[in-house]
């Protein structure tokens, strides 16, 4: 995908010195921080509550999400996820990630998803895809036994949609994504969330 | 896209392929015989379980022909879960792994528990829409698999033993083995790449990078949450548990345990806290004292 480096997706530039909270119970999460880091920006992994202190965004990777479900149960996660979100801290979440954000989970965002909405593993694929909000031409995008958002809220925007189903959506500070901007080396997204300016 | 918005897609390609090890990885996947199995593993925090008719231990203690499971029971097992479905074909045997991808599995374990079906030729997993994970004692073995179209790498350890010397040995050999590669210069690289027996192209990739290029998990052995932690500290991205959990005293508490010490693999008062009260581990066998023909991991090349 040919496209300017360090080009930020609303016109600013991240800031460098940005510490971002990648929830690391299970899943891809240093591929997000390769991503983070790469940006500029200060990638934590966030196992505990703890670990929670001080960020300035938060990144959910992709991973299973009945996995992250017991990790955030076990850890005593789920109130804290929620403060911080509440608090107008941006966050992003990728497949499992858009998941754990939704009504059924952490309850976050105004949807619910369908897990494993495309089917099985031989169903997964690439495919480019233009987001709104995104310029630079479309992202590629990688959909692993990907969701899809099954139904959704008034306050829920819908930036892609794959066959009319929304695979790429934002909520006030959250944007959530079915595929992995992380796996195909796509940092816009990852930018927008940098460029993003936290509330709390 | 075209002009009415609709998407092209690119199914089975390399990079969906090994993104769904990416997507494994920090988790554990268990060895599971029936449907209810499965469900269990699901629910103590498996990140995909690995459908199959005997677990290792229960091969080598009786002995004979270990071949593919009844589909009817990994399909039982697809039904039971929604977590991703492994199933093991024998090394060389490509109609089973044909059948596994008929029944869309999720990911097919070419693995040296089974009986070999081939001497000399492993599975052509370029021709599969169905990722493959292969296991590998060093370096050469698992860039020979990768090479044949592997898109996730296990080491093999020493399976259905319950001693976990062999798993770090071959963890440990995989890794010096990469450290060295970084250190080698371009004509050297060459001469390395004839030594490991393995294509010139990813060994200089893995000589820049300092890792696979594919997700490396550790495999064979495993039977406590200590031993979790110990594969993944020494650089395992994940854990295979095969014999370690169901042939254990207290399958499900020992499940999460290992689970929860997997996530935590770098804090031992995590560690200590999931390891106390999980009854007793695996009947387990030490691996220096069983003989040659009943090692597993020589089985492939």
């Amino acid at each position: 995908m040919p496209r300017t480096p360090g080009h930020a997706a609303n016109g600013a530039e991240p800031d460098a010195g940005k510490l971002v909270g990648i929830l690391a119970l299970q899943g891809d999460f240093e591929a997000h921080a390769k991503m983070v880091r790469a940006l500029g920006a200060q990638p934590r992994e966030v196992r505990t509550p703890n670990d929670l202190e001080d960020l300035d965004a938060l990144i959910i990777p992709g991973g299973e999400s009945t996995v992250m479900t017991l990790g955030i149960e076990r850890e005593g996660l789920a109130e804290p996820l929620r403060d911080l979100v509440s608090q107008g801290t941006p966050v992003l979440g990728t497949c499992a990630g858009m998941i754990m954000l939704d009504r059924e989970h952490l309850g976050l965002l105004d949807v619910t998803t369908r897990r494993n909405a495309f089917g099985r593993q031989v169903r997964s694929f690439e495919a480019d895809l233009d987001v709104d909000g995104i310029p630079g031409g479309p992202m590629h995008a990688v959909f692993i036994r990907a969701p899809w958002v099954a139904e959704r809220g008034p306050a829920v925007q819908v930036l892609a949609s794959v066959e009319e189903h929304p695979v790429a959506i934002r909520q006030g500070n959250m944007i959530a994504v079915s595929f992995h901007p992380e796996l195909s080396g796509d940092d816009r997204l990852h930018e927008m969330l940098l460029a993003m300016n936290g509330t709390g | 896209m075209d002009e009415n918005g609709h998407t092209s897609r690119d199914e089975a390609t390399f990079t969906v392929k090994a993104g769904l090890a990416e997507m494994l990885k920090g988790g554990v996947i268990m060895d599971v015989v029936t449907p209810e199995q499965a469900k269990i593993a699901e629910d103590a925090g498996a990140a995909a379980v690995m459908a199959l008719e005997r677990v290792p231990a229960d091969i080598r203690r009786d002995g004979g022909v270990a071949r593919m499971s009844d589909p009817e029971m990994i399909q039982g097992i697809q039904e039971a879960v929604t977590i991703p479905v492994m199933a093991k074909a024998r090394i060389g045997h490509f109609v089973e792994a044909q059948v596994l991808e008929a029944l869309e599995v999720d990911y097919i374990d070419e693995s040296e528990v089974l009986t070999p079906a081939d001497e000399a030729n492993h599975i052509d997993k370029w021709a599969f829409n169905v990722p493959v994970v292969c296991g590998a004692t060093n370096l050469g073995e698992a860039l020979r698999r990768i090479g044949e179209g592997a898109a996730m790498i296990r080491s093999k350890g020493e399976a259905g033993t319950g001693d976990i010397v062999n798993a770090v040995t071959h963890l440990r050999k995989i890794r010096s083995e990469i450290r060295r590669l970084a250190t080698l210069d371009d004509a050297e690289l060459a001469t390395a790449a004839k030594n490991l027996q393995s294509p010139l192209h990813l060994v200089r990739q893995i000589a820049q990078d300092g890792r696979l290029p594919v997700v490396l998990f550790c495999a064979g052995g495993i039977a406590t949450p200590a031993d979790a932690a110990l594969v993944m500290q020494l650089g395992a991205e994940g854990v295979f548990v095969g014999s370690g959990i169901f042939k254990s005293e207290d399958p499900e508490r020992r499940a999460r345990a290992i689970v929860e010490a997997t996530t935590h693999y770098q804090d031992p008062a995590r560690i200590a806290a999931a390891s106390g009260g999980l009854g007793q581990p695996m009947v387990s066998l030490e691996s220096s004292k069983l003989e040659a023909e009943q090692l597993l991991a020589p089985r492939g090349w």
